[in-house]
C-alpha cells in the first residue's frame, strides 16, 4: 500500500512537473504575473510528492519488503537499519530517485528562498529546472522503475554488494548528488538569463549562493568518495583516475572555474557571456557523468548496445539538454552587453587566468575519459587511458595556477600592480622555500618533483594567509587596530584565504604521501614484530568473530613507539554470507596528520597471515585540505552581500578593502 | 565466474552494482583474498623491485579492467606481475618488458597510451585546449580594446579637459 502510494506520489510529481516547466515560463513570456506566481507552490508540493515516493521506497526497506523487485535484489532482512536505509541508493533505480529527489529539492530551496527575486527571472529558473524534473522522471518512470512489484516474492533479499555496506555509502552519494545536481540550479539561472536576454551584476550575486552550496557539496562528496576507497581498499589509493570518478570531477573543476568567473561578474559586470556558458557547461558534465555512469558504457560499449533502453533514455536527455541549451547560448548570447574593460595584469585577468588552466585540466581529463570509447565506437581500436595519462597531462596544468594563486586576490580589480603584489608576497615566498627547505632536509628526498611540489604546496599556504595579514595591516599598525581590521574584513575574503590554505594542505598531503610512503608486504606469524615508518608492528594473532550478516578473521595487533604502546590496531577480514563475498577492513591509526595503515591478506600456516603496514606521512591532510577548502566555501556563503538582497552599490566592500 | 579480483576499484562497484548489469558476477566471487602485490613475488633488488613496481601501475588488468596490475587481486595480474619481475631479472629493459607484455596481449594493456597517429589528439588535447583558451582570450581582449577606442564616449581628454578634471578631483 504504502509502495503504491509512493509510486502514485512520483506520477502525480511529473504531472506537477509538467506544470512547472510550462506555465511560469509562459507567464515570464506575456509578462503575466498569476501565471508566473505558479511557479513556488507547484515547485515546493513537487518536491513534496518525489520526497513521499523517496520515504515509501525508504519504508519499504526498511521493512524488507520483498515483494518490491528493487528491495529484493538489493537489500536483505539481516542488514543492520543504516545499511538498509542507505541501500535505497545502493542501486540503480534508487539512486535515480535520490538525483531526482535533489533536483526538486533545489528547485524549491529556489521557491523559498527567492523571494527577493525578480518575478520573471524566478518563473524562468522554475520553469527550467522543471524541464530537467520532467526529463528525469520520465526516466525513472519509464525504464527504472523502483515500484515494481513481483508476484511470488521470495522470502530473504539478494543483500546489498557487501563492498558497500558501509558508512562511506550512507553518506558518500547523497554529499555528491547534492553537489552534481546542484549545480542543475545553476544551469537553470544561465538558460533563464538566456530566455529573458538580459543578464547584469545582479544575476550573478542570485546565482552566486548556489555555486556556492553546490560548490560545497561536490566537494565534500568527492573528498569523501576518496577517504572511502582509501580505508576500504586495503592498499590506501586514494584516487584512481577512474572514469567514474571523473565523472563526479569534471564538474567540479567547471564548476570551481564557474565560482570564480561568477566573482568577476557580480563585482565588474564582466565575463558574462563566459560565465553563462560555464554555466550550462558545468551541468552538461554533471549530466555526461551520469550518462557515463548509468548507461553501461563505462563496461564496454557493446553492453550498451545490447540493452541501449536506459542508455538511450539519457543520451537522449543528454543531447536535447545540452543541444539545447548550447543553441539557446548561440542564439541569445549575442544579446548579452559586455561591460567592465579592465586591464591584463588585474583581479579579473587572474580570474581569467584561473578559468583558463580550470578549464583546460578539465578539457583533459574529459578526453581521458572519453577517448578510449570514442576510438572503440568510430574504429574499434582498444586502448586504455589511466593514471600515467592524467598525471602526465593534468599536474602541468596544474603547477603554474597553483603557482600563480596567491597572486590573484592581491591584485586590485580593474588594474593591478604586479610588481607591487611581488614585494607583499616576499615574506610569504621566503617562508615558503624557508619551510620547503626544512621539510625537505629533515625527510629527504632525492626527487626534484618532490621538492618542487612541496615548495609550491607551502607556497599556496604562506600566499593565503599572508593576503589576510596585509589586509588587517599586521605589523603596520597597532596589533588591537589590525585584529579589528581582520575580523571587520568580508567574510568572503576570509572565505578566500580559508579555502585557498586548504588547496596548499591537499596538496602539501598528496606530495608528502608520494614522496615518503613506506610499506612492509609480508608474511607475519603471531609475535613478529616488523618496523614500519619509526613504529614496531607486533602481530599478537588472529581470532575469530561475527556479526549479523557476517562472519570475521580479525588481527590483533600492537603498535609501539620505543617499546611504548601506542595504539591496539584491529584489521579484519570479512565474509558476507548472503553474497558469499570477502571483504577488507582495513585499521587505521592517526598521530597528527600521518597514519599507520594495516590491512590482512591471506592466512598462511601455522596461524602467519600476509600483512600489508604502511605509513603514510600527512596523508589526512588531503582530505582535511578538502573540508578546510569546504569551510572556505561556508564563509563566503555566510558573507553578508548575499544575505542583503539586491546589489547596492555604495559603501559596502570599499569601506573594508585597504586602500593604500 | 567472470573474475576473481574480489576488490576491485569501489566506485567501480559502486557504478556496477548501481546500474545493475550483473552485479554479482563483475564484482566477482574470488575464493582467495588475496590484494594486489604478494609478499613472495618482491623481488630482493630493491631497484629492480622499484621498476617492476612502476612498470606495472603503468599496466592494465585484463580482468578488473579500470585497475592497475600493480592494484588488482586478479589471478591473471598476479601472473603479469610475475612475468614483469622474470623479464627484469632476465635483464630486459623497462620497454622491452613493456613492448613483451603488448605483443602479447595488445596495446590495451598500456594504461598509457602510445603517441602515435590515432591518439595524436588526446595526447595533444589537453594542451590544445589551454593554447586555443589562450588565443580566445587574447583576440577577445584585442577586439573589445579596439572597440572601447573606436566607442564615441571613450575619445581621450584633451588638456582642457585633463585640468578641469583634476580641478574637480580637488588636487589641481
Amino acid at each position: 500500500m504504502i509502495v503504491e502510494l509512493g509510486h502514485f506520489a512520483l506520477v502525480l510529481g511529473l504531472v506537477l512537473v509538467l506544470v512547472q516547466s510550462v506555465v511560469p515560463i509562459w507567464g515570464a513570456h506575456t509578462r503575466d504575473e498569476r501565471l508566473m506566481s505558479v511557479a513556488a507552490p507547484v515547485a515546493g508540493v513537487q518536491f513534496l510528492m518525489v520526497g513521499l515516493a523517496f520515504a515509501a521506497l525508504t519504508m519499504a526497506y526498511i521493512q524488507s519488503d520483498f515483494s518490491v523487485l528493487n528491495v529484493c535484489q538489493n537489500s536483505h532482512s539481516d542488514k543492520p537499519l543504516i545499511y538498509r536505509i542507505s541501500g535505497v541508493w545502493g542501486n540503480h533505480e534508487g539512486s535515480m530517485l535520490l538525483w531526482v529527489l535533489i533536483l526538486s529539492l533545489f528547485g524549491a530551496l529556489v521557491a523559498a528562498f527567492g523571494r527577493t527575486m525578480p518575478e520573471t527571472l524566478k518563473a524562468n529558473v522554475l520553469g527550467v529546472q522543471g524541464w530537467i524534473s520532467v526529463a528525469f522522471l520520465a526516466f525513472i518512470l519509464f525504464t527504472s522503475n523502483p515500484f515494481i512489484r513481483i508476484p511470488n516474492p521470495p522470502m530473504e533479499g539478494q543483500d546489498l554488494n557487501p563492498i558497500l555496506q558501509d558508512v562511506g555509502l550512507a553518506i558518500h552519494p547523497p554529499l555528491l548528488y547534492l553537489g552534481y545536481v546542484g549545480f542543475s540550479i545553476t544551469f537553470s539561472f544561465a538558460a533563464a538569463a538566456l530566455l529573458d536576454g538580459r543578464i547584469d551584476a545582479a544575476w550573478a550575486r542570485w546565482v552566486r549562493p548556489w555555486i556556492l552550496i553546490a560548490w560545497i557539496f561536490l566537494t565534500l562528496g568527492i573528498a569523501m568518495g576518496s577517504y572511502w576507497a582509501y580505508y576500504e581498499l586495503g592498499w590506501g589509493g586514494y584516487w584512481f583516475w577512474d572514469p567514474v570518478e571523473n565523472a563526479s570531477f569534471m564538474p567540479w573543476l567547471a564548476g570551481t572555474a564557474l565560482l570564480h568567473s561568477a566573482l568577476v561578474m557580480e563585482k565588474r559586470d564582466a565575463l558574462k557571456v563566459w560565465t553563462v556558458l560555464l554555466a550550462i557547461l558545468t551541468f552538461s558534465l554533471s549530466l555526461l557523468g551520469t550518462f557515463l555512469v548509468r548507461s553501461g558504457v563505462l563496461i564496454s560499449v557493446h553492453a550498451f548496445a545490447t540493452d541501449p533502453s536506459r542508455g538511450v533514455f539519457i543520451l537522449a536527455i543528454l543531447a536535447i539538454f545540452i543541444g539545447g541549451s548550447l543553441s539557446l547560448y548561440a542564439w541569445r548570447a549575442p544579446l548579452l552587453k559586455q561591460g567592465g574593460l579592465f586591464a591584463p595584469i588585474s583581479r579579473e585577468g587572474s580570474l581569467i587566468l584561473n578559468n583558463l588552466f580550470l578549464t583546460a585540466a578539465c578539457a583533459a581529463v574529459l578526453v581521458g575519459t572519453l577517448y578510449p570509447l570514442a576510438l572503440d565506437v568510430t574504429t574499434g581500436d582498444k586502448i586504455s587511458v589511466g593514471a600515467p595519462f592524467f598525471n602526465m597531462t593534468f599536474g602541468p596544468l596544474m603547477i603554474p595556477l597553483l603557482i600563480a594563486m596567491p597572486f590573484g586576490p592581491f591584485l586590485a580589480w580593474k588594474r593591478g600592480d604586479l610588481l607591487a603584489v611581488a614585494q607583499r608576497l616576499m615574506m610569504a615566498f621566503a617562508l615558503a622555500i624557508v619551510i620547503a627547505l626544512a621539510v625537505v632536509w629533515v625527510k629527504g628526498a632525492t626527487n626534484v618533483m618532490v621538492r618542487i611540489g612541496i615548495g609550491i604546496a607551502v607556497w599556496v599556504m604562506t600566499g593565503a594567509v599572508s593576503e589576510i595579514v596585509w589586509r588587517s595591516k599586521l605589523r603596520r599598525v597597532p596589533l588591537g587596530q589590525s585584529f579589528r581590521r581582520a575580523v571587520g574584513l568580508p567574510r568572503s575574503s576570509w572565505g578566500t584565504m580559508v579555502a585557498h590554505f586548504g588547496m596548499g594542505a591537499t596538496m602539501l598531503g598528496i606530495v608528502a604521501v608520494s614522496a615518503w610512503q613506506q610499506e612492509v608486504i609480508t608474511v607475519m606469524a603471531p609475535g613478529e614484530t616488523k618496523a614500519i615508518g619509526g613504529y614496531e608492528l607486533t602481530f599478537d594473532g588472529l581470532s575469530p568473530s561475527s556479526s549479523s550478516n557476517y562472519r570475521e578473521d580479525i588481527g590483533h595487533f600492537t603498535l609501539r613507539k620505543g617499546g611504548a604502546v601506542v595504539a591496539d590496531m584491529k584489521p579484519a577480514k570479512r565474509f558476507y554470507m548472503a553474497r558469499q563475498m570477502p571483504t577488507t577492513e582495513s585499521a587505521i591509526e592517526t598521530f597528527w596528520f600521518s597514519q599507520v595503515y594495516v590491512s590482512l591478506g591471506d592466512p598462511k600456516e601455522g596461524g602467519a597471515i600476509v600483512v600489508r603496514a604502511y605509513y603514510k606521512p600527512l596523508v589526512t591532510l588531503i582530505w582535511l585540505g578538502a573540508v578546510v577548502m569546504v569551510l572556505g566555501g561556508l564563509l563566503s556563503l555566510s558573507d553578508r552581500r548575499l544575505r542583503v538582497g539586491a546589489p547596492r552599490r555604495a559603501h559596502h566592500v570599499a569601506a573594508a578593502a585597504p586602500a593604500e | 565466474m567472470i573474475g576473481t579480483c574480489q576488490m576491485r576499484r569501489l566506485c567501480l562497484v559502486l557504478a556496477v552494482s548501481l546500474f545493475g548489469v550483473g552485479a554479482g558476477g563483475l564484482v566477482g566471487l574470488g575464493v582467495t583474498t588475496a590484494q594486489a602485490v604478494e609478499p613472495d613475488e618482491i623481488l630482493k633488488n630493491p631497484k629492480l623491485e622499484a621498476r617492476a613496481r612502476d612498470i606495472s601501475e603503468g599496466l592494465r588488468c585484463m580482468v578488473c579492467q579500470n585497475e592497475s596490475i600493480a592494484e588488482s587481486n586478479a589471478d591473471l595480474a598476479r601472473d603479469l606481475r610475475l612475468l614483469v619481475r622474470e623479464r627484469l631479472e632476465k635483464g630486459d629493459t623497462d620497454d622491452e618488458v613493456r613492448n613483451y607484455l603488448v605483443s602479447r596481449y595488445g596495446e590495451f594493456v598500456l594504461l598509457k597510451p602510445r603517441l602515435e597517429l590515432k591518439t595524436l589528439l588526446l595526447w595533444f588535447g589537453p594542451a590544445g585546449a589551454l593554447v586555443l583558451g589562450a588565443v580566445i582570450i587574447f583576440v577577445n581582449y584585442r577586439r573589445r580594446k579596439q572597440t572601447a577606442a573606436e566607442a564615441p564616449g571613450a575619445v581621450p581628454l584633451n588638456d582642457k579637459e585633463k585640468a578641469e578634471l583634476k580641478r574637480i578631483m580637488g588636487e589641481g
